[in-house]
């Protein structure tokens, strides 16, 4: 998995000692991650860990208590959540977050950040028409890179849930993010979607950087740069799959569990 | 190249739709159905606009008929200071003052959701029409000001009327609406107005400025209802409270909700039954020899069993009902090769 030099690479986000407290739990405590170009890290934990909870922090849903977030060298702290698509950064949710009123399509092409003019828009100028066919064309080649092409005119909620995981990936990188987030990328999903996953994962990792919060922890350790493991709200240890797997910590505070869950 | 351009399209329905409504007026209709057809025209603007707001963006008002009374005030207001403004002059003004109404109802809108927002415009919609009363040498108070009905230009001939005109000027005001929302609702802004109102989270991780957005989408629903307003005042040619109470803004919600929520061709369908439904059901009743105190309630009755059928019988609105039959028929009928019709209501918002 490490094609690259990892290291080396730009770091794209960088979330230092970040704190987020609701109303007196504490849900982060100092918990910090590096996310570098072309590299893919896992945030792995137990339930209630924190792992969307700090994701919700990047995305600027909530914000940290103390801390630091800055994105290629500049703070996110100060944007709306609106914002971080327009620079580059895309999430896609746990709940999937489909418009179903919408067409798969649509869905899609809805991911792209778009500033169409009003008056463009009202006047239905040419400018509107060829930007709707230019964002069109960008959706549905997502869509057959995702393999779900076939169901572009459908409507999310007659389509199987790996469908529409694909769809959501589809959506968000019409973004063309720098960093994708992802938000449980493989539950609910078959073991031959999960080994797509994986390989789609690898081929998108050169484009850009991607972070993923997962309770899939096969899938995390397969294709994972750095996993960093998250338990109340603290980070409990971090570094390459083969380390975590050794981490008695670890083991102790998640894997274990997993397994007994099993 | 022109094929496929939405303005040539769009334009060229436009441009027919009125050339057909304007030789319709002039040729067709009697005095009586001019005079009808233009009050279908006004409420279907308002309501076209109500559609955009609660239909495709999901924010309620009960509080359009309110912002009517804005457009309505504006333009004779303006009539009694300088009774020779022109008319487009007024409409313009009336937009204008209404789009500004909407923007500040929007901001405290987009802080509000649901219940809270009805609320807020249920209060704007029974506090607006106090208003004139307590500036009466502004408003003319409860009597109201009077509107003179616009003159047609000379150079259409003696013989045309000014209920010719001013269903003229209602039916392509509508037609221009229509047009614009139309192109709207299509285009780029739709589809995030859409994504606002089926899932806010989603729409700000797509990089939607939720709150601009349910802002702007109140601008232009009161932009409309500002047309409306304005085009009200002429149609009664006198602009009191009274005839801006809460049953207008009621009114307009059961039109979209009647037509078909979210379809601007609903917010058509639903004006026309609120305005020829009472013309019907009262010569119906009238003709039923009834004492005159039940006679009175029956187009009101009807009126309500109509609104419950329609409710029923189309849960999508009479628009969307229609839309599923033609799909349904073509589908029997023969392959389409277009893309399936977007569904004209809002489902059940995920998460």
């Amino acid at each position: 998995m490490s094609a690259q030099t990892p290291d080396e690479t730009p770091v794209v986000l960088e979330v230092t000692g970040i704190d987020v407290h609701f109303e007196g739990v504490i849900a982060l405590d100092g918990v910090s991650l590096t996310v570098r170009a072309n590299q893919i890290v896992g945030v792995i934990g137990p339930n209630g860990a924190g792992k969307t909870t700090l994701f919700n922090a990047v995305s600027r849903f909530v914000t940290p208590a103390a801390g630091t977030i800055t994105y290629h060298g500049h703070s996110l702290l100060d944007l709306p959540t609106w914002r971080l698509a327009h620079l580059g950064i895309a999430r896609t949710l746990q709940g999937l977050g489909l418009w179903p009123t919408l067409t798969v399509l649509e869905n899609v092409i809805a991911g792209a950040p778009s500033r169409t003019p009003l008056a463009a828009d009202m006047l239905a100028f040419p400018s509107a028409d060829r930007r709707t066919r230019t964002l069109r064309e960008e959706a549905m080649a997502n869509l057959v890179e995702l393999g779900v092409a076939d169901r572009a005119g459908a409507y999310p909620g007659a389509l199987p849930h790996g469908v529409q995981k694909r769809v959501i990936i589809a959506r968000a990188l019409m973004a063309r993010p720098s960093l994708l987030l992802l938000d449980e990328p493989a539950s609910g999903l078959s073991a031959t979607d999960v080994n797509q996953l994986i390989e789609l994962l690898g081929s998108l990792r050169s484009r850009m950087a991607i972070a993923l919060v997962e309770h899939h922890v096969d899938m995390v350790m397969a294709v994972s740069d750095t996993i960093t493991v998250l338990n109340l709200g603290q980070v409990i240890a971090s570094g390459p799959p083969e380390a975590i797997r050794a981490n008695s910590e670890v083991a102790n505070a998640y894997l274990g569990q997993t397994v007994a869950h099993a | 190249m022109l094929r496929g351009s939405t303005l040539v399209r769009h334009g060229l329905v436009f441009l027919g739709l009125t050339v057909v409504l304007l030789l319709l007026t002039s040729f067709v209709f009697d005095a009586y159905t001019n005079y009808n057809v233009t009050e279908v025209a006004i409420l279907a603007i308002s309501a076209a606009g109500l559609t955009v707001l609660t239909g495709i963006n999901g924010q309620v008002s009960l509080g359009h008929g309110a912002l009517m009374m804005i457009g309505a005030y504006t333009t004779s207001v303006l009539l009694t200071w300088h009774p020779d403004l022109p008319l487009i002059l007024m409409l313009v003004a009336s937009i204008a003052t209404t789009g500004i109404a909407g923007a500040i109802v929007g901001i405290a809108g987009a802080r509000l959701r649901g219940p809270y927002l009805a609320g807020a415009t249920l209060a704007l919609a029974v506090a607006l029409p106090q208003v004139p009363s307590h500036f009466a040498s502004i408003f003319g108070g409860n009597q109201g000001l009077s509107v003179p009905t616009p003159t047609p230009p000379p150079f259409l001939g003696a013989n045309f009327t000014q209920e010719e005109w001013l269903a003229w000027i209602a039916l392509a005001a509508g037609v221009i609406t229509f047009f614009v929302l139309a192109n709207l609702v299509r285009g780029a802004t739709g589809r995030r107005f859409r994504m606002v109102r089926d899932n806010e989270v989603a729409a700000r991780l797509a990089g939607v400025d939720v709150a601009r957005t349910q802002i702007l989408a109140y601008v232009i629903s009161a932009a409309c209802a500002g047309l409306a307003g304005s085009l009200f005042a002429y149609w009664v040619t006198r602009t009191s409270p009274s005839g801006f109470t809460l049953n207008l803004s009621l009114s307009l919600l059961t039109a979209i909700v009647i037509g078909g929520l979210g379809s601007l061709v609903g917010a058509v369908v639903g004006s026309f039954i609120l305005v020829y439904l009472p013309v019907w059901t009262g010569g119906f009743a009238s003709s039923l020899n009834l004492s005159s105190n039940v006679a009175n309630n029956v187009p009101l009755a009807i009126y309500g069993i109509v609104l419950i059928v329609a409710i029923l019988v189309f849960p999508r609105g009479i628009a969307g009902g229609f839309a599923s039959i033609l799909r349904g028929a073509t589908r029997v009928l023969g392959p389409s090769r277009r893309s399936p019709a977007l569904p004209t209501a809002p489902e059940t918002p995920s998460q």
